[in-house]
């Protein structure tokens, strides 16, 4: 790894240990929801029912960590930071690895 | 920006699908010849960096949240067919370990921030540099193709939205997926993107380029290409 490179990875190691701000901001602003991102039971208090479609594919997925978070149930904000960080952690490792497979086998040109 | 399952009907995910696995198939080939082996380790941290940008989710006081997608960036230093695949697989993790965007709309999403977002940065990136290379027009140049492409980007996405109480309905008029149309999509996902997250964009496309204008100046993939280098 040269010079440029590690400073590259010492700069996103402090932006993840950074993203509880994440959290923390749209708490202290009092911010919702994405545009778009609500989830069905959201969208039933806005506009009265949940749209059939949404119903029907809105949970065909389950994720392993949704929001981010290893129990999204937990209310405190410090828990939730600290999963923060550990899924920006597990994430940036996961793309390390993916991203480094497909560049070996895509990527032959040398020089 | 992630649309979530539920929101996009078969007739919209499917086709943007389909665009998102063609034009994949055209990024493999283009790096396979643009890139050398001795920049992999550039790739993974690109894809790492979307992926953590987009955790920093900023709030409109008393409204919405939103986040910057680093797309820009990304194709400024490494080139639009390089952020095609980086920024696509932060978004594919992103989609089935987070739950950040749904897995029906992974085609869509990619479509949006991965292919659409990093040509648009790109190209405006381009237009804007032509004359020289100042410091200061490098600056702003960046800025500009931060703050814009994602605001097209955001602009897409919420017409893929707003034409969905047009195209799917029930019998008796009730929407079946996104349940908002044109008219408030595009006004909604406009003006928070102008106000903010397009400012987030803008501003750490145009901090972290000067930095490789300053200290890596060779390694950016928009001021060398089509230059006297190639």
């Amino acid at each position: 790894m040269n010079k440029l490179q590690k400073k590259i990875l010492v700069f996103l190691i402090t932006l993840t240990l950074l993203t509880p701000a994440g959290i923390f901001l749209p708490i202290f602003f009092n911010a919702g929801d994405a545009w778009g991102e609500w989830s069905a039971e959201t969208v039933k208090n806005m506009i009265g029912y949940v749209p059939q479609g949404l119903a029907k594919y809105t949970d065909s997925y389950k994720a392993p960590l949704p929001d981010y978070s290893a129990n999204s149930g937990d209310a405190s904000v410090i828990h939730q930071s600290g999963y923060y960080i550990l899924s920006g952690v597990l994430g940036v490792i996961i793309i390390l690895i993916v991203m480094f497979i497909i560049s070996k086998i895509i990527v032959k040109k040398n020089g | 920006m992630h649309i979530p399952d539920g929101y996009l009907s078969p007739q919209t995910y499917v086709p943007l699908y389909g665009a998102f696995i063609a034009v994949t198939a055209v990024a493999v080939k283009k790096i396979r010849k643009e890139v050398s082996v001795k920049n992999i380790p550039y790739l993974g941290m690109a894809a790492a960096f979307s992926f953590i940008i987009m955790m920093f989710n900023l709030p409109i006081p008393g409204g919405t949240t939103g986040h910057a997608v680093g797309s820009a960036l990304v194709a400024i230093i490494l080139g639009p067919w390089t952020a095609v695949v980086a920024v696509s697989v932060a978004l594919i993790i992103q989609a089935f370990i987070f739950g950040d965007g749904g897995i029906t709309a992974i085609g869509a999403n990619c479509f949006n921030m991965a292919i659409f977002m990093p040509f648009a940065a790109y190209y405006l990136f381009k237009i804007f540099c032509r004359h020289g290379e100042k410091k200061s027009g490098v600056f702003w140049s960046s800025f500009v193709a931060g703050y814009i492409s994602l605001f097209l980007a955001a602009v897409l996405t919420a017409v893929e939205f707003g034409i969905q109480p047009m195209i799917a309905h029930a019998p008796d008029g009730k929407a079946l997926y996104c349940p908002y149309d044109l008219k408030i999509a595009i006004p909604a996902m406009a003006i928070e993107h102008l106000a903010l997250f397009c400012i987030a964009e803008g501003l750490i496309t145009a901090l972290i380029v000067m930095y490789f204008y300053k200290h890596e100046k060779p390694l950016i993939y928009a001021l060398n290409k089509g230059g006297k280098h190639e």
